[in-house]
């Protein structure tokens, strides 16, 4: 391919208003972060690394929400079991890729090779969860799955499992205290034995280190941005393959599917393997953003797969609309900046610039202290680590509650973009009409 | 001849249902396998015995929070999210009232208003039990029904009302947006900790070995009564008739008179009412109370109410009992963390075989 | 069965005559208590145009929804170009080459017109998700995408609805949603299609321009059993006519004798006949 036409598929691309869109959110939330950050007098590394989190957050989120909208919002499959199938390929990956020598022992297979078959397996037990699973009305369908996920979630976390042995074959999922990761793969660019306890840095890691160490910022922090460009690299990936599907012939059998399954049926398609492949590829994509998510912990465990985890990607979902790639990146990266990460640096603000006296111990004891018009003590009571994050979650149950009363379809409302791999008004012998 | 007659009869079902006779088979042969344990002395009656009383105890609990959400499922057709929290907002409000009549001089009105919590309340020397606070218990049970109602209703309002035109799904999410809300302004309110409740010498017997909590048995005896009180209701009233002819066509109910939405708030009034007492007597039973309690049951329930068929509640009530029969005696075969993924095991293969449920048909009777 | 029947209009469909393209015997199917189908049996000769009629309830829908799969029968046999078909999911009798319109017009709303005529075609490519993607298998896929596209366009001239080529299928009126329908199976490139009262609903003037295609249509080989309500119609397009009455079939025949058989007369009194 020649340079020309890629450029011209850049310029293709940035004349995109979706895309255009999508470049204007990411520097708004950025900017809006760096900008409090700033007034606040931050500290430069923290601000930094304040922003990587909500990065992160933003193209994790923005990815489920592509993978899920696969599922949902192309084919009407109600899926609410998204952290079962996330915690399968995890677990999956991390019991592959786990040194035989390891407690619990693993398969030592090599991370690329641990990653294939994570989706893999993740892939195969989706489209066998949704062989009899498709039949069900959707909310049926929505506790089967959801029952489903905390099946996933109860055997990872039993004692039997944590470390045995099944025919020979010793591994383990590490029951409740969960499993660990192989490290952070994005250390081989930055380093020359990444595996080591004090690696030395590679040329290129030389380089970045020196270059941003007299500004404060921490090698860590250089590491977790690389990760970060390549999140959202792959969600470029992603959200280019999902227009790509919505656009196909493909696609628009799915969309039909999600209006009026008979009459789709009754025009020759075999509705049960489109859905039985959809649902497939969207929980092989959940295995695979999940590895991508928690790679960069290095770390599982059973609690992160809650049902909770399922109904996030929903709230991101809703919030951009059913159906639109565009909308979803939208909603991911809004709902990780502003509903998931808001409350807690809402919270730095606030203690920040009240020198909060120590927080009553109970709301009752809060409440007492309004009737001397004194919302202080209330203040300090809301933003302990409990009750910051229980009006976190306040807020989302209200947003889900707002948005299915108004927008239904999401803000972004539903699937609008033709399903076709060209363009229909084309057409060789005929001028478009234009009435 | 006849025996020809069954032999036909026979065949035609293995054409006709053969996952049905597959799980028949499969429970027919752990009938025996139970037996056969028994005769080699691998289990003891005892064990079976417990096993089958702990599971009716927990049969009971699941079946009686079960009513209300079979009610609305039936009747407003979502799959209502915010259940399990129901009950826990119940359990909350009931064991506050509860506290507040048994400790009232002894303790201050903030640590009995928040069930102990942050404020440690000695639930020994309030010492809450079936037989030192009878009447203690008895408002606690009626505030956990009257608020739950009254939180039900103005959940309606404000939440399911605007969006009475909206399909099952729509109204599926903003279950889980209520749910979560609720969950969490308990969180917020009365902070995480679990707590203790009952206290003093918590009366129990023990017939051949096997022992039967006192307020174990108070849950079976309050939830069966409870739940005949409703049927009764919903049998030979006017109300009940309406629910029924509602729940089986909500368009025709409307065009032939039925003021639909009137229903609808009984529904919810009698619903929440029950599940109110649910989440009071399980905390009961089980003696301590979270925030996570009703949201940790609901999926059972879910699997209690579809067992049984949405809209009965006969239904409900049989298929909770079977469900925690069930899951108890799976301890025979399966250990004690698998508990949960049999009893949801079964959930699935029940929608899968038989969606509609045990008693299918029957709607709110 | 005599040949006057068939007009002049079609010199072709002379030759291959007695070809029975579908045969349904005996179809039975109950719903609860009600008997929705009895027990139907009827033959339809490849290439022709063929009535169904009788009186609302008649069981005309529900033997349509038993022979292309919507509904399992209670019993019977369809065959279908000499396969026996019984029992076929709805997408498997469509790929025969079987495909009906449903009664009430079942246009995919939220797709434009020709979204709703390109998603009909059989076998595409594209519809396998991995050439939808993979950058080299796709150029077939545009390929396919860029004929179905010029083969959409024929049929929505062939309908005259070009006009509404980019509406949301939603937005039509309710004759042009019959046409979209009919258009629509048609892109399945089909043998033979049911049309459950494709004329329901639709002014005169349309009415007259799809009869017209159905006798092109007919010129190009396919084979049509449609349901209607007008005599008048029936009389003048229908090769064959077979009435229906009860979940059964009362009899079946040339039009001129079904329309003096006095049975037909009295079921149709039975029952008041609406359109
Ligand atoms: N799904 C169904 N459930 C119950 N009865 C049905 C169903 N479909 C059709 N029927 C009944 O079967 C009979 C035949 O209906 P139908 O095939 O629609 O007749 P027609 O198309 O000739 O007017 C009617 O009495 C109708 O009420
Ligand atoms: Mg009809």
């Amino acid at each position: 391919m020649s340079t020309g036409s890629i450029q011209a598929r850049a310029e293709g691309w940035l004349g995109n208003n979706d895309v255009r869109l999508l470049v204007a959110l990411a520097l708004a939330i950025g900017g809006l972060y760096a900008l409090f950050s700033v007034v606040l007098g931050f500290q430069l590394n923290g601000t930094v690394n304040t922003l990587r989190r909500v990065a992160f957050l933003s193209a994790i989120y923005a990815m489920l929400a592509l993978a899920l909208n696969l599922q949902w919002g192309y084919a009407g499959l109600f899926n609410l079991g998204a952290a079962g199938f996330m915690a399968i390929g995890v677990y999956t990956m991390g019991i592959l890729a786990a040194p035989v020598t390891a407690s619990p022992p693993g398969f030592g297979l090599p991370l690329p090779v641990a990653i294939v078959a994570a989706i893999l397996v993740t892939g195969v037990v989706g489209g066998l969860a949704a062989l009899p699973a498709i039949r069900l009305r959707a909310d049926y369908l929505a506790i089967v799955t959801v029952a489903f996920s905390e099946i996933v979630r109860l055997t990872l976390r039993a004692p039997e499992f944590a470390n045995t042995r099944i025919a020979g074959v010793a591994f383990g999922t590490g029951g409740a205290t969960g499993l660990s990761l192989p490290s952070n793969p994005i250390r081989i660019l930055f380093y020359t034995d990444p595996a080591a306890t004090a690696p030395a840095p590679n040329a290129l890691g030389a380089a970045m280190f020196s270059a941003v160490e007299p500004l404060g910022i921490e090698q860590t922090l250089v590491i977790g941005w690389a990760y970060v460009v390549v999140l959202c690299l792959c969600l470029g990936l992603l959200y280019w393959l999902m227009i790509r599907i919505g656009k196909s012939p493909f696609g628009r059998v799915l969309k039909s599917i999600r209006e009026d399954q008979q009459v789709t049926q009754a025009l020759g398609k075999d509705t049960r393997l489109f859905k039985i492949k959809t649902f497939a590829l969207g929980c092989a994509l959940m295995g695979l953003i999940a590895i991508l998510w928690r790679l960069s912990g290095g770390y599982a465990s059973p609690r992160m797969f809650k049902p909770i985890q399922t109904f996030y990607i929903f709230i991101a979902l809703f919030i951009g609309g059913t159906g639109s790639p565009t909308g979803s990146i939208v909603g991911g990266a809004l709902f990780a900046s502003l509903l998931f990460e808001g409350p807690s640096f809402v919270r730095r603000v606030v203690a920040e610039y009240l020198q909060l006296s120590n927080a009553p111990d109970t709301l009752v004891g809060a409440l007492a202290e309004l009737g001397t018009l004194d919302v202080t003590p209330l203040l300090a009571y809301s933003v302990q680590d409990v009750s910051i994050s229980a009006l976190r979650l306040m807020l989302l149950g209200t947003v889900l509650v707002y948005l299915m009363q108004r927008h239904p379809d999401g803000l972004l409302g539903h699937r609008k973009a033709i399903a076709s791999s060209v363009d229909l008004a084309q057409q060789a012998t005929r001028e478009d009409d234009n009435e | 001849m006849a025996a020809r007659d069954y032999y036909s009869r026979g065949q035609n079902l293995l054409y006709n249902r053969p996952v049905l006779v597959i799980f028949a088979v499969i429970g027919v042969f752990l009938v025996f396998d139970i037996l056969r344990q028994l005769g080699t002395g691998t289990i003891v009656v005892t064990d079976l015995m417990s096993y089958l009383w702990n599971g009716l105890v927990l049969g009971m609990s699941l079946g009686l929070a079960g009513v209300g959400l079979s009610m609305t499922y039936s009747i407003l057709n979502f799959a209502n999210f915010a259940h399990g929290d129901l009950i826990t907002s119940g359990a909350f409000a009931g064991w506050a009232t509860a506290f507040l009549i048994a400790g009232l001089g002894e303790f201050s009105v903030e640590a009995l208003v928040l069930i102990g919590g942050p404020i440690a309340v000695g639930s020994n020397e309030l010492g809450i039990n079936v037989v030192n606070t009878p009447l203690a218990l008895l408002a606690g049970l009626l505030v956990a029904a009257a608020l739950t109602a009254v939180l039900s209703l103005l959940l309606d309002r404000i939440v399911f009302k605007p969006m009475r035109s909206a399909d099952g799904v729509t109204l599926m999410i903003a279950s889980v947006g209520v749910a979560l809300f609720l969950r969490n302004f308990l969180t917020f309110s009365f902070l995480t900790d679990s707590r203790g409740l009952t206290g003093g010498n918590v009366p129990q017997f023990t017939i051949a070995d096997v022992t039967f909590g006192g307020h174990q048995i108070t849950l079976v005896v309050v939830a069966a009564l409870l739940m005949l009180g409703t049927h009764i209701l919903l049998q030979y009233t006017k109300i009940g008739m309406a629910m029924r002819a509602m729940a089986a066509n909500k368009d025709l109910a409307k065009v032939t008179g039925i003021p639909t939405e009137r229903v609808v708030k009984l529904t919810w009034i009698i619903g929440g009412g029950l599940t109110g007492c649910a989440g009071f007597l399980i905390a009961l039973q089980q003696g301590t109370l979270t925030v996570t309690m009703g949201w940790d049951l609901l999926l059972l329930v879910f699997a209690a109410v579809i067992l049984g068929g949405v809209g009965s509640i006969y239904g409900a009530m049989v298929g909770g009992v079977i469900l925690g029969i069930a899951s108890r005696l799976a301890l025979v075969w399966i250990p004690a963390s698998f508990l949960l993924v049999a009893a949801f095991v079964i959930m699935i293969v029940m929608l899968l075989v038989r969606p509609s449920g045990l008693f299918s048909g029957r709607t709110t009777a | 069965m005599s040949k006057n029947a068939h007009s002049a209009r079609s010199d072709q469909t002379q030759k291959g005559q007695q070809e029975q393209i579908l045969k349904v015997e005996n179809l039975r199917k109950t719903f609860g208590g009600i008997t929705a189908v009895a027990d139907v049996s009827f033959h339809v000769e490849k290439g022709s145009i063929t009535g169904l009629i009788g009186p609302n309830g008649a069981g005309k829908s529900t033997t349509f929804d038993l022979i292309t799969g919507v509904q399992r029968p209670d019993g019977g046999e369809v065959e279908f170009n000499d396969t026996e078909i019984t029992g076929y999911r709805s997408d498997q009798v469509a790929n025969q080459g079987l495909v009906r319109t449903f009664q009430i017009a079942r246009e995919l709303s939220e797709m434009t017109v020709l979204e709703n005529l390109l998603l009909a075609p059989q076998n595409q490519a594209g519809e396998a998700v991995w050439r939808a993607v993979l950058p080299r298998a796709r150029t077939k896929v545009v390929e396919q995408e860029k004929e179905l596209r010029e083969q959409a366009w024929e049929m929505l001239e062939l309908f005259e609805i070009e006009h509404v080529a980019h509406e949301s299928a939603g937005n039509l009126s309710g004759g042009q949603r019959k046409l979209l329908e009919m258009a629509r199976v048609l892109m399945t490139d089909p043998e033979m299609v049911l049309l459950d009262e494709p004329l329901a609903g639709v002014n005169p003037t349309l009415e007259e321009k799809l009869i017209d295609r159905l006798h092109t249509l007919k010129e190009r080989g396919y084979t049509f059993l449609f349901v209607e309500h007008d005599m008048d119609v029936i009389m003048n397009n229908c090769d064959t006519v077979i009435v229906m009455h009860q979940g059964s079939v009362l009899t079946e025949g040339q039009p001129e004798a079904v329309k003096n058989n006095d049975r037909v007369l009295d079921a149709y009194l039975g029952e008041e006949v609406k359109i």
